[in-house]
Order: C-alpha cells, then sequence, then structure tokens
C-alpha cells in the first residue's frame, strides 16, 4: 500500500509503476555516509541530540541515531515529533488529521539537533518541525537530515545531509519503505500510468 | 359553472355525499340553497353532470366531494385586542373558513381579557367584517385573575356562549364551584383548562423519559388529571355542566368516560395535534411542539383514539394560538406555548382518524359540527330545511403538502409544514355565501 | 480513517465508541503539549473563538479559554452578566451579532436545555456545549472518561455510580451515555425524589441507598448538591441529604480495590463530599482539572477543519 505520512498523498487504485531507486545495501549505505558527515561536520558526537519526524522520519533518526552511538562516544539522545499541529494548511483541510504524541524528553537547549525526514519535498513540513523543535526551547544550531530530495521547494529550506537527490515531476510520489514499518528497507519512485 | 362574485342568491350544490350526522344522512343529494338558508335536500332528482351546461341554475359542483355542515371551531385564539399583529378577528375567521370552519369560538384571554360587556361586544362588532362567524367565550374570572366572578348574566346577554379562563385553569374549588352553580341559570358550560399549577410548575413538556433525556422540566400527566377529576366532582355536585378543553391524557380520557357513565354532565374535546404528534419529537428542541397542555405519549395517543372512537371525547378542536415568528425563534424554555390549527384541522383528521378507518366521516364531522353547537347551544352545525347554509365541502381524495407561507392565518407557528395531508376544502359557504373555494 | 460524525459537540447521546476514542487518544497528544516549557501550538491561529456564558462558571470558563489559547486561537468572552442580554436582546441576536463579527468556533454554556441545538438552527460556525440546563456537558464527561482510561488503561468492565442530584444534572446524563458507549456499567444513586423519570431507561441501575450502590463500585462520582433543592421540596433539608448521600470515609471499604473518588466540582466539602474524601490519595479530583484543558485542545482541534474549499 502507498503510504507516506507527511506529504498530501492520496491512495489511489489506479495504476501505478513503481521503480526501485535504493535497494536495502544502497539505503543502509546512504544512512552509514550521513552519519560520518554528521560527525565530521560536528566534530564529534557531544551535543547533539537527534529528532526525528513522525512516522518514517522517526524510525530513520532512531537508525541514524544507532549508528552515531556505535561510531561516537556518547550515546546521542533521540526524539519522535508529530508536527500536525503545526502545519499550515489546517484551516483548509476538511478533516483533521489524526495527532499523535510528540515526544522528546530532553533539553534541546543550546544542543544541536539533527531533524530527520524521510522525503524532503516543499519543505513545509520541516517549517512546522523547525517551529515545533524551537517551542521546546533553543537550540544551538537545527541541521536537517534526508533520505531523499525530490526538489519542489516551496520554502527557502534545504537540507544538511542527502542519502540521494531524486529529480522528481510532481505526478510522481516517492516511497520510502523501513524493515521497522514494512519489513524491507528500499525507495520507490511511483509513476502513475496515464489511462 | 363556478360561482363568481356575483353569486346569485339561489343555487344548488349538486352531486355530493351529503354528511350530515344529525338526522344521519349520508348520501348522494343535491342541497337547494335560497335566502342564506337551506330549503331543500334533494336526494331522487338528482341532476347529472352532464346537464350542467345547459342548466339555467347556478350549481356549485361538489361531484365526487363530501357536504358537510360548516365546521365548528369551539376553541381558538384570536389576539384582537391586544395582540393584532399575531392575529385579529377577521384574519382567524379567514383562516378558519380556509380550513372549512363557517364558526369559530374565541377564547377570552386577550389583553385586555374578554370580562365584561363592552369587550365582548366590541368582538361582535368587528366580527361582521369577518368571512365567517365568531362566537365569543367570556371569562369566568374578572381579569382572569380567578379570584372573582364576572358579569355572567351580562356576557351571556352580549352574546357570550360559555365561559373560560383558558390559557390558565380556574385553580381555586370554590371559584369554579360558584361558576358552575351560577351558569347553571343560563345554561351555558363553563370550559376549564385543567392544570394544576403547582404540579406542572415551570415544566414545559411532558413528563416522560423524553423529558429526562434532553433534560426540560416534565409536566405530568396528573396535572391534568387531578383537575379533570376535580372539575367532574364539581359539576356532579352542582349540576353545571363543564366542559374540558384540549384534553390530552389517557387517565383524562377515562375519567370522563367514567363521569358519563354516571351522566354526570362533561364534555371535552381533542385538538388534532394531540392525536397527531408525540412528545418524543421534542428532542428536536422545535419550539413549534411546545403548547400546553404539552404533547402526549404515543400511549396517549391511543387513548384518545380510543376515546373519539367510543363517543367519549365530543368534539375536535384547535386551539388555534397565533404567536409571532420572533416569539417562537428562541431557546425551547422561554418559546410560549401554543402552535395555530385552523388550517390544518380538517386535513389532520382525514389522515389520521378518517383514513385509517379509527372514525367515520359521519362520527368525525360531528365532532366538528353538531356536537359543538350542541354544547354552546348554537342553532347550527346541521343540513336541515330552514337551517343557514353554513356549508363545507370537501374533496376527500385530495393530496396536498401544508405550506406555511400559504396560511390565511397572520401567524406561522405550525409544526406541520411540509407534512402531506388527505382532504381538502373545496368550498366554505356561510350562510348561502361562497367564502372560500380551494 | 475515524473522525467525527458531526462539526458540532452537542452531547455524547449518540456518539459513537470510535469517536470517543479518537477524542481520548488525541488528548494524550495535547496533554504532552502542556508539559513542555512553551504550552503553546499554533494550530488555531486565525481561528477566532467566542465563548458565550449565558450562567456563571469558572472552571469550565477557564478551561476552554486555556485550551483556546494554547492552540493560538483568538477568543472573545462573552458573558451574560456583562452583556446586553439584561438589556432584552435575544440569544439569536448577540449570537447573529457576533457572527457578523465572523467567528469560527462557539462555545456555549446556557441555563436552558437545548440552547446549543438552536444555535446550530443559524449559525454557520461550529458549536460546542459547556453545559445546557439539565441535558448535557459533554467536555466534562469526556475529560472524566479519559481521567478514568488513564488511571484504568480502559473503561470497560469499570463499574461507575453517580451519586447525588441526578434530576438537575447534565454532567450525569452525558457522563450516562459515554461510559455506557464505552463498556462501563453505570448506576445511579440519589433521593427518590432527585431521580429523574424512567431514568433506568438509559441503562443505568438505580440505587436510592448509597451503601448499597457503592458496594463492588470502581469509581464514584459525587455531584454537587444545589442549596435550592432545599426551598423547591425535593430535599428535606442538607443535612439529612450529607446524612445519607455523603460520600465519606466509613463507606469507602465498601469499594474495590483501587477505587477512584470523581467530582466535577464545584465542591460542597462536607455535603455531598467529606474533606478527607476530597482530598484522599483515590480522589483525582484535580487530575480531572488538568485533564480537562487538554481534553478540550482535543475537541476544538477536531471540530476546527476547515471547509475542505481548497486543494
Amino acid at each position: 500500500m502507498v503510504r507516506q505520512a507527511h506529504h498530501k498523498m492520496k491512495t489511489t487504485t489506479k495504476k501505478i509503476k513503481a521503480t526501485q531507486i535504493l535497494d536495502e545495501k544502497s539505503f543502509q549505505r546512504a544512512l552509514k555516509r550521513i552519519a560520518h558527515e554528521i560527525v565530521e561536520r560536528n566534530k564529534g558526537t557531544s551535543d547533539l541530540v537527534i529528532i526525528g519526524i513522525k512516522n518514517r522520519g522517526a524510525i530513520l533518526a532512531e537508525r541514524l541515531a544507532r549508528t552515531l552511538n556505535e561510531i561516537g562516544e556518547a550515546k546521542i539522545p533521540v526524539g519522535e515529533m508529530d508536527i500536525n499541529l503545526y502545519r499550515d494548511d489546517l484551516q483548509v483541510k476538511l478533516e483533521q488529521p489524526v495527532v499523535q504524541k510528540t515526544e522528546i524528553h530532553f533539553d534541546v537547549k543550546d544542543k544541536i539537533v539533527i531533524l530527520v525526514d524521510d522525503v524532503l519535498f516543499t519543505g513545509r513540513t520541516i517549517r512546522a518541525a523547525l517551529d515545533e523543535i524551537i517551542d521546546f526551547g533553543r537550540p544551538k544550531a537545527i541541521q536537517l537530515a534526508v533520505l531523499i530530495d525530490r526538489g519542489h521547494r516551496e520554502l527557502p529550506i534545504r537540507a544538511d545531509y542527502v542519502g540521494k537527490n531524486v529529480p522528481t515531476s510532481l505526478d510522481e510520489e516517492i516511497l520510502v519503505k523501513t524493515k521497522e514499518s514494512d519489513g524491507e528497507d528500499g525507495v520507490y519512485l511511483m509513476k502513475k500510468l496515464k489511462k | 359553472m363556478t360561482p363568481t362574485r356575483t353569486q346569485k342568491s339561489t343555487f344548488i350544490i349538486a352531486g355530493g355525499r351529503v354528511i350530515d350526522p344529525a338526522s344521519g344522512l349520508n348520501k348522494v343529494a343535491d342541497i337547494y340553497v335560497q335566502g342564506g338558508k337551506i330549503f331543500k335536500i334533494e336526494t331522487q332528482k338528482l341532476i347529472s353532470k352532464k346537464k350542467v351546461s345547459s342548466s339555467n341554475e347556478e350549481i356549485i359542483p361538489a361531484w365526487d366531494n363530501i357536504v358537510t355542515p360548516g365546521l365548528i371551531d369551539m376553541h381558538v385564539h384570536l389576539r384582537e385586542p391586544g395582540r393584532e399583529d399575531e392575529e385579529t378577528i377577521v384574519s382567524g375567521s379567514e383562516a378558519g373558513v380556509a380550513g372549512g370552519f363557517t364558526s369559530i369560538c374565541c377564547m377570552p384571554n386577550t389583553q385586555p381579557p374578554l370580562d365584561n360587556q363592552e369587550a365582548i361586544k366590541f368582538v361582535y362588532e368587528r366580527a361582521k367584517f369577518a368571512p365567517g362567524k365568531v362566537f365569543c367565550v367570556g371569562s369566568v374570572t374578572k381579569g382572569q385573575k380567578g379570584e372573582e366572578l364576572t358579569e355572567i348574566g351580562e356576557l351571556v346577554d352580549a352574546g357570550a356562549v360559555a365561559i373560560t379562563d383558558d390559557g390558565k385553569p380556574v385553580s381555586n374549588s370554590e371559584v369554579m364551584r360558584r361558576a358552575l352553580e351560577y351558569t347553571k341559570m343560563f345554561d351555558i358550560p363553563v370550559i376549564d383548562h385543567c392544570e394544576d399549577l403547582s404540579l406542572s410548575k415551570d415544566g414545559i413538556m411532558h413528563e416522560s423519559f423524553t423529558s429526562t433525556v434532553i433534560g426540560l422540566k416534565g409536566i405530568p400527566a396528573l396535572a391534568e388529571e387531578i383537575m379533570v377529576a376535580r372539575n367532574i366532582k364539581l359539576a356532579a355536585y352542582t349540576g353545571g355542566r363543564v366542559h374540558i378543553a384540549h384534553l390530552s391524557t389517557a387517565g383524562s380520557v377515562e375519567l370522563v368516560r367514567e363521569a358519563k357513565k354516571k351522566k354526570i354532565k362533561v364534555t371535552c374535546e381533542v385538538t388534532p395535534h394531540h392525536f397527531t404528534l408525540n412528545e418524543e419529537l421534542i428532542a428536536s428542541y422545535d419550539t413549534n411542539l411546545k403548547m400546553n397542555p404539552p404533547l402526549r405519549s404515543k400511549k396517549d395517543i391511543l387513548a384518545i383514539k380510543a376515546g373519539l372512537k367510543d363517543g367519549t371525547i365530543d368534539c375536535i378542536a384547535t386551539d388555534h394560538a397565533p404567536h409571532s415568528i420572533e416569539e417562537k425563534d428562541v431557546e425551547f424554555e422561554l418559546a410560549p406555548f401554543g402552535i395555530i390549527g385552523l388550517e390544518t384541522a380538517l386535513g389532520l383528521v382525514v389522515t389520521e382518524l378518517i383514513e385509517p378507518g379509527i372514525l367515520s366521516w359521519s362520527d368525525a364531522v360531528a365532532k366538528m359540527t353538531v356536537n359543538p353547537a350542541r354544547i354552546l347551544k348554537l342553532n347550527l352545525g346541521q343540513i336541515k330545511i330552514g337551517f343557514p347554509a353554513d356549508l363545507t365541502i370537501i374533496d376527500p381524495k385530495q393530496s396536498w403538502t401544508v405550506d406555511v407561507s400559504a396560511f390565511k392565518s397572520k401567524s406561522k407557528n405550525s409544526p406541520f409544514g411540509g407534512r402531506k395531508l388527505k382532504g381538502k376544502v373545496q368550498y366554505t359557504i356561510v350562510n348561502g355565501k361562497v367564502v372560500y373555494s380551494g | 480513517m475515524v473522525k467525527l460524525k458531526s462539526r458540532h459537540l452537542l452531547g455524547l447521546q449518540g456518539m459513537n465508541r470510535e469517536e470517543i476514542n479518537l477524542i481520548l487518544d488525541s488528548t494524550d497528544t495535547f496533554l504532552e503539549i502542556l508539559q513542555r516549557p512553551i504550552k503553546r501550538v499554533p494550530t488555531l491561529r486565525g481561528v477566532t473563538i467566542v465563548n458565550l456564558f449565558y450562567e456563571p462558571s469558572t472552571r469550565t470558563r477557564i478551561s476552554f479559554e486555556l485550551a483556546e489559547k494554547r492552540l493560538s486561537a483568538e477568543t472573545v468572552n462573552f458573558s451574560a452578566d456583562a452583556s446586553s442580554v439584561k438589556k432584552g436582546e435575544t440569544l439569536k441576536d448577540t449570537v447573529r451579532n457576533l457572527e457578523a463579527m465572523k467567528i469560527d468556533m462557539v462555545v456555549i454554556r446556557h441555563r436552558y436545555s437545548g440552547a446549543p441545538h438552536f444555535l446550530t438552527s443559524f449559525l454557520d460556525a461550529a458549536v460546542i456545549n459547556a453545559g445546557d440546563g439539565a441535558h448535557e456537558h459533554p467536555t466534562q464527561a469526556l475529560l472524566d472518561m479519559y481521567t478514568l482510561r488513564k488511571k484504568y488503561g480502559k473503561i470497560s468492565g469499570l463499574k461507575v455510580v453517580i451519586v447525588g442530584d441526578i434530576l438537575h444534572s447534565r454532567v450525569a446524563r452525558s457522563n450516562i451515555w459515554g461510559l455506557k458507549t464505552m463498556g462501563a456499567k453505570v448506576a445511579v444513586c440519589g433521593p427518590t425524589t432527585l431521580l429523574p423519570y424512567e431514568i433506568e431507561k438509559m441503562g443505568v441501575e438505580v440505587y436510592s441507598n448509597l451503601n448499597e450502590s457503592l458496594r463492588g463500585t470502581d469509581v464514584v462520582m459525587a455531584l454537587r448538591i444545589q442549596l435550592e433543592r432545599q426551598q423547591s421540596c425535593y430535599l428535606p433539608t442538607l443535612r439529612e441529604y450529607s446524612q445519607r448521600f455523603g460520600i465519606t470515609k466509613e463507606r469507602l471499604p465498601l469499594l474495590n480495590e483501587n477505587f477512584t473518588i470523581m467530582h466535577p466540582g464545584p465542591m460542597n466539602r462536607g455535603v455531598e463530599i467529606s474533606p478527607e474524601v476530597a482530598d484522599g490519595p483515590y480522589s483525582v479530583i484535580l487530575d480531572q482539572v488538568t485533564n480537562g484543558v487538554a481534553v478540550r485542545m482535543a475537541i476544538l482541534y477536531l471540530l476546527s477543519g476547515g471547509e475542505g474549499k481548497v486543494e
């Protein structure tokens, strides 16, 4: 089933062509590379905290933390957030999305927050997440890590760490699967077939 | 040939089934009207529908229709004097004739109340301009305060056909006793709105499971029944005539039934809404379902229908109670009690009582003509040679949808808007004059 | 996806288990926000909410106002005393006027049952019933249920007794509907004069002996008893009421282990509930207040959906 947490995407019964962009190996390699880039750029892992955006971003955040813990010295705190209450389209949607709990059980003040999501698209989700993080305290910096950047930004937002850049057209969708939620690691480009 | 403005004083109502409960007549007949009176009822040599055009006589076509004595509503509120914005004597009578009523009896709870001779005279003066007949019911007590009797003799002299403090009960039993005794001199009934005010205090709907669920204060059935029982006892003791207005509960029906067996002089009426609508509907908080007595339970409706069938209930009366839109368009608690009924009564009687076989046409018509006439001693309500030609011509098969905006009444507070009814007035004739044609 | 069937919250009668669960699940999220350093989310930015209080209320009004502010809504407060109500303006006119000022939601507390229904007959805005007459007080019942679910993990199977003036209580009615829907066993207990007509038809057991009703019960909900009930012959004296229906320490052993004492407030200490019971460790009365804000945030959020025109 086609599911994606943060972008408007209709489940459809129309014929869809799925092309694999990342297989399990490249998926895991991309995450590992991002972890190394984070350590390199921040000269270690002290002062780092990781926050994933629900649902897939939170899973990727956990993975990233595990890798970083293997590389670094200290255990990095991980949190997850539901950004629905910070969305900018609540008043135009007919039905309100079901909200889930945000769980950040640590202080973000003066920390470097690694914000993690699966796909970077319009940038609106990230804008909402930035606002939500700042409501928890004033971090030293926020850096953005995404597995896929598919372009079509509507806000001046860019990722600090990207697993793979995938140029897409607007009628395409990116589907990220993880072992935790879907039983496999992989990324697919979904294209609706014309009648 | 349809009647025109230049209607002749002599005409024939041809081909209708004539139902006159008083004489038991129930067959197709031609009624000859002359000088405002009925002068012949022809059941043998009937005018053929085909020959109408060649006839020299003026004919009111009634083929396939039912012709009844003009309907009488012994319980309406006309709001004049005081609230002419809601209804006047003339507009109330216009609504009446549109609903088939040639005579209506107005209740005295106007502002000021009809508790003196001048006030009664005023009503009759105004009624001269009304299309139908209007009879006046005077007050039992001065200012309807329930304390001192009005000058009942004077009221009767001015034309009052009964007395009542309707809208309110005569709470004081001593006052009610004296009223019943005093009216014996004039042979008029005392009409009582039966409500024990201490039991109904602050109540706004029938006390029931619905009132429990929607949190509205209930009026128990016994608030009515206690007063019905009291009035029956007083009537038995005094020999006066008591008429129970808008009876609404199974217990009241039973009390009246038993009293009638004992030949106590008690009569009663029921409204169309009390046999049509039940209290469960109030879950919508529709203020057009708020009236006093309140809508009762389904069980009460069954008992009322049984009472209509076995003759316990003498009359069907509307309790036509006009209220302005502004007054009704408020919280349920704040809305005044009452709904209008003149223009829907006949359709409801046909749809709810005659069609399902609860009442025959003859019995239903009796409860809207000769029965109220007898209670009020009116020389009306019969199709009889020499009687005023007050007649109602009804198409019993015609289905129609109630359109509140088309009402002749100045008020629109009816819960029946949009309801499909059967049975519609074709002509209403008062003193030999067509005052309404549908 | 689960969603609320109505765009208004008028009562819990007719609301199904999925809908109630949606509200209670969402409440978890909002309760978390109340623990944050900045207890405010931008969710209802640009939404204007009028709090129409035609009856004095401190707790419910403050709770709604706080819920609205924590969701960043614009709020306008209108209480009967400070308004033109006394000058004879009708509810309809007042609300029409307010609507002309472009409001999105109305929270209404009114002494007359059905006043919120009346508003929905002419108002475009979403209407939330904050207590109407003796009809319903849905947000109170939802917060009561949330409090119970948080403590016991579920509502189904709990035995709850509501004690006191059931006749005049909107809290009792809403709780009966809600708790029954969620699978609890519900009983009511009060003086026979204060038990409404055919209340058993709501599917509750009915008691007039407090000790009997408490036996084997998990949750006791004590209702406030009004002094006026004495004047209108419902009760001889508050003293006699308190003796027979007051929740006292001595009666607590009748209850199941891990029992809970609730009260929608404001309490008459020493009348319907003794001070040591009100303040005991089994009392969740203050949790009820905290949870009240979160439940109301959840309701405001769920009912604030836009018109769906865009997209």
